[in-house]
């Protein structure tokens, strides 16, 4: 399937081919520790376990602020 | 779907003890905060408090919940008010201080502003190459050392008699490994939910109400609660020795659930020990020659650093 994926701390929007089932499996295929992210399918922040569908939109969300 | 340990609704984060919607979580977050302030005896009913911000999610969340907290025990808010730093570095904090006046004048709290370039004459982008050069001291050292020093002196410029900053356990637990990995007992000693160990009319003494919170639940509160943050990272912020136990302290909560829980936890256990032995060892806090504010030698560290810069 193809998730649409919003990486706010590079600021870029990318298509991922994705082949796992849960927002875990993506954040494991994109190599980005669940600690230092929030997730938002279609806008509503959701957890880990969430199962994605084709043609969702989702944002990674960067925890850290450092500063 | 993962639901609410409370009401079934649908969860937006699993913690250690459950996942919670949005309401509970944010109800979980505040009492948390308020807890912790309570707890440790943060906040006195006579204390006037000055709020450390920058317009990140940390200080305003802290000064949002503080507001609430003096509120919700009728403590009167007019001994509350913010102070923001401005370091002075390009392309990171102007754009933050916007979405701060903002927030404090929504909030009706009075922000009183001060910066690098004022008290020091230079920025930190400016200054930093030039101490660099001379001392080898990472642009996080500078900023460290003059952003306290600033914020001891207007803040006791402004009358508080506490310090608010909205440093979270993430923070904590980073700066516990740090002084652990590199044997600074000394500095060690004066960490935890209230900062420093002397009392002393130079110093005003710092109180940390997101103690016991992740940086994923106060940048989740702040999302839910529709805070306006601009989710900035200083650019300098990956070249300090922080970065990597921040790394580090993340690969592990991924593998470990509740480790950075874990070391500030075993750190509250040993911390009066620490304490205890530093109050033996600490040397009189002396006034700097050069400035008046509190030093350990006879030139505080502000000051040698702006020397350095003085003439260039």
């Amino acid at each position: 399937m193809n998730i649409e994926v919003y990486f706010e701390r590079e600021q870029t929007k990318k298509k991922i081919e994705f082949s796992g089932t849960t927002v875990n499996d993506l954040l494991k295929q994109l190599n980005v520790n669940p600690e230092t992210v929030l997730v938002t399918k279609n806008e509503e922040v959701v957890t880990e376990d969430e199962k994605l569908s084709d043609n969702d939109c989702l944002e990674l969300l960067n925890v850290i602020s450092g500063g | 779907m993962v639901s609410c340990i409370n009401c079934k609704s649908k969860a937006m984060i699993t913690l250690q003890h459950g996942s919670l919607c949005k309401n509970h979580f944010i109800n979980y977050f505040e009492q948390k905060v308020f807890k912790t302030i309570n707890k440790f005896r943060l906040i006195d009913r006579n204390d006037k408090l000055c709020i450390a911000t920058s317009g990140g999610k940390d200080s305003l969340t802290v000064l949002y919940l503080t507001k609430k907290y003096l509120e919700k025990y009728n403590i009167p808010t007019e001994n509350l008010f913010a102070l923001v730093i401005d370091e002075g570095i390009k392309n990171y904090r102007a754009k933050t201080i916007k979405d701060l006046e903002l927030f404090c004048e929504n909030l009706k709290v009075k922000l009183y502003h001060t910066s690098n370039k004022e008290e020091f004459g230079k920025t930190l982008d400016e200054a930093y190459p030039i101490i660099n050069k001379g001392t080898k001291k990472k642009p996080c050292n500078v900023c460290g050392v003059w952003r306290r020093y600033l914020l001891n002196k207007y803040s006791r410029k402004y009358g508080a008699t506490k310090i608010v900053t909205g440093h979270n356990l993430d923070d904590e637990a980073q700066a516990i490994m740090m002084n652990h990995f590199k044997a600074n007992i000394k500095l060690a000693g004066r960490l935890g939910p209230i900062s420093g160990i002397q009392e002393n009319d130079l110093f005003v003494q710092r109180v940390k109400p997101l103690y016991l919170c992740s940086e994923k639940e106060v940048r989740l509160y702040t999302l839910l609660k529709k805070f306006q943050v601009q989710y900035t990272e200083c650019p300098y912020s990956r070249e300090g020795y922080r970065h990597q136990v921040q790394e580090m302290l993340n690969d592990f909560e991924h593998k470990y659930k509740g480790t950075k829980q874990g070391v500030v936890n075993s750190f509250l256990a040993i911390l009066p020990l620490l304490q205890e032995k530093e109050k033996g060892l600490v040397t009189e806090i002396e006034k700097c020659q050069s400035c008046g504010e509190a030093a350990n030698l006879d030139v505080c560290n502000a000051c040698k650093m702006k020397e350095v810069i003085k003439n260039v």
